[in-house]
């Protein structure tokens, strides 16, 4: 049976769904002509005032926002309510310059968790649960929106944050948790932790895991439903928009559910932000309509992905996104398979090892070589051989489940990794296409 | 007693293992004994020092990465056999050896070998109830 946290909402006409972007998108537009100097500039500079946003039809004669302005506005040039009625703030942990800092009032809060309440029913939760939240607490938007979630639902909310993996194991089985919460590549790591003390999916009681943060491939899906027991649910967000929750998927695993009432998606071509029709591939824009601290107004969120506007069998009418590829920057395409340097940090960092690592790809043959140099870190080395290409051999299986490709995976000193300006080379791409 | 040996991490890149033996030269460190565990594409170099602690330090600052670990000392009998019996009383005592290598020099014709056992303490006692003692760190610094 399928569950619903708001009904009304996640299953309403198009005409109502429409009706609701087009009042909020309206009002919002407004109000941050007056409130926010920063896009108030911006819609000038383009010759829009908000008169001429009448409904969602107009949406496209809006300025885009991209990081380069959350960049420049940093970090207080783009609020749109005053700091004494903002309650809360979350960040990303990119380096300086990269960093977004988002606020967020109560109101926004209480939207973003019923978008993740959503993401929560839609996988099968309900106040009979227990949902373990295995994501980082703190800056990081994960662990937040998915306790809130877990709360609106009614489950009982087990808030775990990450690390400490014998623990967490030990959490589930002991509080029968029934719904994960975490990154896919936490998981995959708990999974294996969980072989290493010869525990099956029969020994504990999850039927469900949320994950979300970073992309994750299908095969990647699989190995993680195999060792855990469990359906495994993608949940999309970023901390620009309020966090994991802007699109989640439903039992039909087909596609990823936008919270439409609150998020208007476009896809655009990324180099010439022409709107592009559904189905076709491009980069997702996303307009908040109703978040008021942060209001983010066609912002460009680097992800590669597609519309699917067809009737979903799980009753919702929301239209749905593919699974992200990823930031259009920063992808290489090795043997046509898309690779992201993200993907492999995450790896790296849940197998314990340092963020330091160099992709080599070349061209050998007409096959592409992918090979990872890794360095080695005293937390890592032990005296016995037959332990370190151990771990070698997890980590590139590990990297194997999240990339889809298995690359060749080579331990170096520490600090020997080139750095350019004080900042790591991380991929050499030899190829001469 | 068991001593102290030092493990290095030795990425697979020609002239690695000389920069770990100038580094220790150049600080005036002397190696008792030394053997290179190797694979396709990393290798551990295991090294026994007067002072391993002064030895662990400069290799870390050199940005080695070095790690102890302990290890049993024995003198192998001079006379045939003198092995193949001290290897008897391991497998007697149920000793399980991860690896072990010989001593550099010594003298007349003696001979010493470093043993890495599963579990340094229970093998100590096993072998010295067979009156097998590993030599102490003095007796080593003595060779
Ligand atoms: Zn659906």
């Amino acid at each position: 049976m399928e569950h619903y946290y708001q009904p009304e909402i996640e299953c309403a006409s198009r005409e109502e769904i429409t009706r609701w972007q087009s009042e909020r998108l309206v009002k919002q537009v407004r109000r941050v002509y007056e409130n926010v100097p920063y896009y108030r500039q911006k819609m000038e500079e383009k010759g829009v005032t908000p008169d001429d946003i009448r409904g969602v039809e107009d949406l496209k004669k809006l300025p885009f926002l991209s990081k380069a302005d959350l960049r420049d506005a940093y970090p207080y040039g783009l609020m749109g309510k005053p700091m004494k009625e903002c309650v809360r703030i979350h960040s990303t942990s990119g380096t300086t310059g990269k960093r977004v800092v988002a606020f967020y009032t109560q109101h926004d809060i209480d939207l973003w968790e019923d978008c993740c309440a959503r993401a929560l029913m839609a996988a099968g939760a309900t106040d009979e649960d227990v949902v373990q939240v295995s994501y980082g607490y703190g800056l990081f938007t994960g662990g937040a929106g998915l306790d809130g979630g877990s709360h609106k639902v009614g489950c009982l909310t087990v808030p775990m944050s990450s690390g400490n993996t014998d623990r967490q194991i030990m959490f589930i089985r002991d509080l029968n948790a029934t719904v994960l919460c975490c990154t896919p590549s936490y998981a995959a790591y708990l999974g294996e932790r969980m072989k290493e003390l010869g525990l099956g999916p029969e020994d504990i009681p999850l039927k469900a895991g949320i994950f979300g943060a970073e992309a994750w491939s299908e095969e990647m899906r699989r190995d993680i439903e195999k060792t855990l027991g469990i359906k495994a649910y993608d949940i999309y967000g970023l901390t620009e928009l309020s966090g994991p929750g802007v699109s989640f998927e439903c039992s039909e695993q087909r596609g990823m559910h936008i919270n439409e009432d609150h998020f208007i998606p476009e896809i655009i071509d990324p180099d010439t932000g022409e709107v592009l029709p559904d189905g076709t591939m491009g980069e997702l824009v996303i307009t908040a309509v109703d978040k008021e601290a942060f209001p983010m107004i066609r912002y460009r969120t680097k992800d590669i992905c597609s519309l699917n506007r067809e009737k979903c069998s799980c009753g919702r009418t929301h239209v749905r996104m593919t699974k992200p590829r990823g930031r259009s920057d920063d992808m290489l395409i090795i043997r046509g398979v898309n690779v992201f340097p993200s993907q492999i940090e995450t790896v790296l960092l849940n197998h314990g090892y340092a963020a330091n690592y160099q992709i080599l790809v070349d061209r050998v043959n007409n096959t592409d070589t992918f090979e990872i140099l890794v360095e080695m870190t005293p937390e890592m080395f032990t005296d016995s051989i037959g332990q370190i290409q151990q771990l070698q051999k997890t980590l590139s299986a590990g990297l194997q489940s999240m990339l889809g490709i298995r690359p060749k995976v080579t331990l170096v000193a520490p600090k020997t990794i080139a750095r350019s300006e004080g900042k790591a080379v991380r991929v050499v791409d030899k190829r001469k296409i | 007693m068991s001593i102290k040996q030092i493990s290095v991490f030795l990425e697979n890149k020609p002239g690695k293992l000389f920069e770990l033996t100038r580094l220790l030269a150049d600080n005036g460190i002397d190696m008792r004994a030394l053997s290179i565990a190797e694979t396709t594409d990393f290798g551990i170099a295991r090294l026994i020092v007067g002072d391993a602690y002064g030895a662990a330090r400069v290799l870390r600052e050199g940005q080695f990465i070095a790690q102890y670990s302990d290890v049993l000392a024995f003198a192998v009998p001079d006379e045939p056999g003198g092995l193949h019996r001290l290897l008897g009383a391991f497998n007697d005592a149920q000793v399980n050896i991860e690896y072990m290598y010989a001593v550099l020099g010594g003298e007349k014709g003696r001979a010493y070998m470093i043993f890495r056992v599963t579990d340094t303490e229970a093998a100590e006692r096993a072998l010295t109830e067979r009156g097998l003692t590993p030599l102490a760190p003095e007796e080593m610094e003595a060779i």
